[in-house]
This record gives structure tokens, sequence and C-alpha cells, in this order.
């Protein structure tokens, strides 16, 4: 017997190539200036030790921002104070205002369920839950009250497409998503997070524990992210934050606390930098 | 000149020496385990049938089996699972997801399961005849006696489930959170499924420490023998049925023997059966929808 025979009948499901953002579109266009977060006099402490002193910076929105800086500066920290993930880290004090949409998100009002949903996080590390692929991306959704089993399954396919994982793995959605591989893995993450359909997708590091291949395929679906979602990404590479970003924001060490430097088109802090610490630092003499 | 190839004879010996010692340890603890099997199966194995499993004892043990006492262990034994089970595991997710490590009132909880946890046997044993048989009325019953253990089972079973959620990654918690999941979404979807091995295994090492209860049980479910006919009768533990039988009973010797076959073979059986449970649990969660 062929032994092809057997693949062949496993993948009669359509699988196909169709991505359903569009084409990848390099060099995304410049956006109209519309903050979406506004972020004021923004500090954060972990049990006393300042970590972040004093950020000011709006997000404009359907574009790209991307964070840059050395270990330390509060890149991180800055992220997970936009979504209220410091809620869980333990001896963590926020002050400062951030605003979404004009909402105070610190406000005792604020539903940070509702919040959280409506700002995607895609950490460093890929992590999937220990669950099928399926119920990766099932899961939340249910969990927000999306239970009908014909949209569900429309949602997890559109996400699986968007991300480019849907021909990988769509004749194996119960297997476990742990065995994936990390570029997959990651991009799943990614797609468990476009899944609740947010306006705002926030990245830190997507691309550092992935291979330079994998890191390619998610920066291209980054790129092709743009416009359609805010994303505020934390990246190392200088480079890759060239290449996708329409904003950036330079972060520095002062006095063991983050702060920021500067902040403007990702062009002009690449080529004609205001500060000396950016220049030095995006020119690779610093940092 | 350093020569790579020079055998290095002392630390070759002592590699050799202490590879050595670790396998007679290990054998030792094991035939400790094997020894102890093949005594009981020499003294019980021929008294074994099944009529000894179903009939009641008779003449204080000596005649008749231990059906009466395996089920007045059983009922025992549910009691005090059904009892502790939940309030153990509500408190471990209640310890490790909802307070801070560092709170006064976790620390508290904890210190006191771990005084618990120290205390002998035969003092929960006093504290639930004067609790449940005596201030509750409950007398000498199954009712008391699976009260007693349950009270007994609480620091096991609430540290090794609480192990068990504090072992799960932090980046599932921190994953659900920025999707938008509550809390009881996380600990219920997420948390207690990864970890169900650990928490089988904490149930497991109870069930194991209550069927072998005796002094607890002493004072608290009693000595009868006869079938219970309700959880307010009554019912001797299957250890403290071997314990009597031994001590106060000549001639109980060969009964003696083949109850603690039964209790040994039954423990044994427990374990593989709950670890086969929690494996095969963990793997139909991964695999199905």
């Amino acid at each position: 017997m062929n032994p092809d025979q057997g693949k062949a009948v496993q993948t009669d499901c359509e699988c196909d190539d169709a991505y359903t953002l569009g084409p990848l579109q390099m060099g995304p266009p410049c956006c109209d200036p519309e903050p979406v977060i506004q972020v004021e006099d923004l500090s954060l402490q972990y049990s006393g030790k300042t970590a972040l002193q004093k950020v000011t910076l709006d997000i404009y929105r359907g574009c790209i921002t991307a964070l840059i800086g050395p270990s330390g500066c509060g890149k991180t920290s800055f992220l997970s104070a936009i979504n209220r993930l410091t809620d869980l880290i333990p001896a963590c004090q926020v002050d400062g205002r951030i605003r979404v949409d004009g909402r105070d998100i610190y406000d005792s009002a604020c539903n940070v369920q509702a919040l959280r949903r409506q700002i995607g996080m895609v950490f460093q590390k890929p992590a999937p839950f220990p669950l099928s692929i399926r119920r990766n991306i099932t899961l939340p959704l249910r969990e927000h009250g999306i239970t009908q089993r014909l949209t569900v399954e429309s949602i997890t396919e559109q996400v699986l497409r968007d991300v480019g994982l849907w021909n990988e793995v769509c004749d194996r959605m119960d297997t476990a998503a742990l065995s994936l591989s990390g570029g997959q893995q990651q991009r799943l993450c990614i797609a468990r997070a476009l899944a609740l359909s947010p306006q705002i997708l926030l990245m830190d590091e997507p691309c550092s524990a992935l291979d330079p291949i994998a890191s390619g395929v998610v920066e291209d679906l980054i790129s092709r992210l743009s416009g359609h979602y805010t994303i505020v990404i934390v990246t190392h590479n200088l480079a890759q934050a060239r290449r996708i970003a329409n904003y950036a924001a330079f972060f520095w060490v002062k006095e063991r606390a983050g702060q920021l430097v500067e902040f403007g088109h990702c062009r002009d802090i690449f080529e004609s930098p205001t500060h000396e610490l950016t220049a030095a630092y995006v020119n690779g003499i610093r940092g | 000149m350093f020569d790579v190839f020079a055998i290095n004879r002392w630390q070759y010996y002592r590699e050799l020496l202490v590879q050595l010692i670790i396998y007679i340890l290990v054998l030792l603890v094991s035939a400790v385990f094997i020894w102890l099997l093949f005594d009981l199966t020499r003294g019980g194995l021929a008294h074994l049938s099944w009529e000894f499993l179903t009939e009641s004892p008779r003449d204080a043990g000596r005649a008749g089996g231990i059906g009466s006492i395996l089920v007045s262990t059983l009922l025992i034994l549910l009691v005090a699972l059904f009892v502790a089970v939940p309030l153990a595991w509500t408190t471990a997710a209640l310890l490790s997801e909802f307070v801070p490590t560092t709170s006064q009132f976790g620390m508290t909880v904890r210190f006191s399961l771990q005084v618990l946890a120290g205390v002998p046997s035969i003092v929960f044993g006093l504290f639930g005849n004067a609790f449940f048989s005596i201030y509750l009325g409950l007398g000498f019953s199954i009712l008391s006696g699976g009260l007693t253990l349950a009270c007994m089972l609480l620091p096991i079973l609430v540290s090794t489930a609480e192990a068990g959620l504090r072992a799960v990654p932090q980046s599932y918690r921190l994953s659900a959170a920025a999707l938008g999941l509550s809390r009881t979404a996380t600990l219920f979807q997420l948390l207690l499924p990864a970890a169900a091995p650990t928490l089988a295994a904490g149930l497991l090492l109870g069930i194991g420490r209550a069927v072998a209860e005796t002094a607890a049980l002493l004072f608290t479910s009693g000595y009868v023998d006869r079938m219970p006919g309700s959880l307010l009768d009554s019912g001797r533990a299957l250890a403290l049925h071997i314990f009597d039988l031994s001590m106060n009973v000549p001639g109980g010797d060969t009964p003696a023997y083949a109850s603690a076959l039964v209790l040994v073979v039954l423990l044994l059986s427990i374990n593989i059966m709950a670890m086969k449970l929690a494996y095969g649990l963990q793997r139909k969660r991964i695999m199905s929808v």
C-alpha cells in the first residue's frame, strides 16, 4: 500500500493558506494620531522599589508602537500596567493615570475582566494552556459568554487563519497544544488573544524565544495586524522595531528607575533622535 | 602536562563505592517491603477464602471472616473523605490562589495545620471521643470515627493540594488573567486539572493513612464486630481488628495474618488504581475537547 494514501485521507478538511487579513503590506501606512491609550505620570513600585518613574505617553489607534531600551528599564512593567496585570503581582503599587478610550482603568468602577478582553496580551515565552489546540481558543471564548457552537467554530478557524496556523493544525485540533513547536505555540497564543476581538494588543518580546524563521513569521503577522489593531510591542530587536513600528518609545534606567527618554515617529527615533542617549542606544554605542 | 587519558584510580573507585552504597540502601528499603509482604503471605494466604472475606467474625475473630469489618472500614473511610476532601481542597485553593503568601491569615492557617499534622493519632482519638462521641452525643459510631479521621486527614490533604496548586506554572495564571478569565474559571478550568495528579497523590496518602488508622478509632468507632446497620452503629475497622486479634485473642494469629494481608493488598491496589486514574484523567483533559 502506498504510504501517502493514509495522509491524504487525514487532510480532507479545508486546509489552505488563505489569510483573512489580506496580503502582507510592508511599511504600514501612517495613521492619524488619535490617542487610544493615554498614560499620565505613571509610576510603578515593587515592594517600595521604583521600577518606573513618571511616564507620560500617548498610544495611537491602529498603529504599532515599539518600546525599546535595555533590560530592567520598565518596559514590561509599563505593558502590564496597561491591562492591569500588575494586580496579580503582590506588593506592586501603581500611581498615575492610564486612560483607555478616555476612561480611567484604575478607577474602582472599571471591570477588569472586560478591560482585559479589550486589551489582549502576548507574552515573551509562549504559554499555551495544557489543553487541546481547540480548547486553548474556545475556553476564553466560552468564559466570555460566546457559547454558540457555530460561532465558536467560525471564530476559531478565522483566528487560526489570521495567524497562518490553520493549514498546519486543522487536522489535529484535538491534540495537545504543548506538542506544537515554539513558533506555532506563540502563534496559537496570538490567535487565542485575537479570538476575543480585542482593540489593543500588548506584546512582550513575542519573538525573543523563537528561532529566526519562526520569528520572521510572527513579525510578518504583526505587520499584517497593524491597522486592524492597536499594537504595543516590547522588543530588544532594534531592526525589528524599525521594520514594523510606526512609533517608538525609548526607555532608559536613571537612578535605578525606568524612565521614558524619548517618544516619536519610529523613523525620527532611529534617524534623527533628539536625545543623546537615544542616539547612542539605537546606534549600538550604549545599552 | 595534564593527561586526559590517565585514569584517576581513586576517583574511579570512589564513584564505584558511592554507586554500590546507593544500590544497597535502595535494596534494603525494598527488602523491608518484600519481606513484610512475604511474611504476611506465608502466614495468611492459606486462611484466605471467599468465606473469610464475606462472613462476619465468630468466636472473637478466631473463626468466621472479616466481612462486617471490611464494610465498617469502608464506611468510616467514606465518611472521613466526604467531610475532609471538600474542606481540604477549598482551603488549599484559598491558601494558594486567593490569599497572599505572606499574609498573617495564611501563615496562621498553615501553622495550625502543621501542628495538627504532628499530633499523635491517640490524641485525635481522645479528642474524637470527647467531642464527637460524648459532647455531640454520637456515641461509639462509624460517624464519630469518620469525623475524627477527617480531622486527621485535613493537614495532609491541604498541604499536598496546596503544593500541587503552587507547582502549576505562574504563566498559566498570567495568561488566563490577560485573557480576562475570572479567578474561579482559572481555578476550575486550568489550575485544578493541572494539579490533578498531585491532588490524587494526596488523596492516596490520605486514604492510606485512614485505612491503616487504629488508635484514633479505638475510642470513637469502637470494637463491635457485627455488620453495621447505620452510620450511628459502632463498627470495627480492619486495622483495629488486626490489633485486637494479635493482642487480645489467644489463637487469633492466623486470622490476624490473613486480615493484615487483605489490608496490605487493599492499600496496594488503591495506590495503583488511583495512579492510573490520575494519569488517564490528565491525558483525557489534554486530548479531548
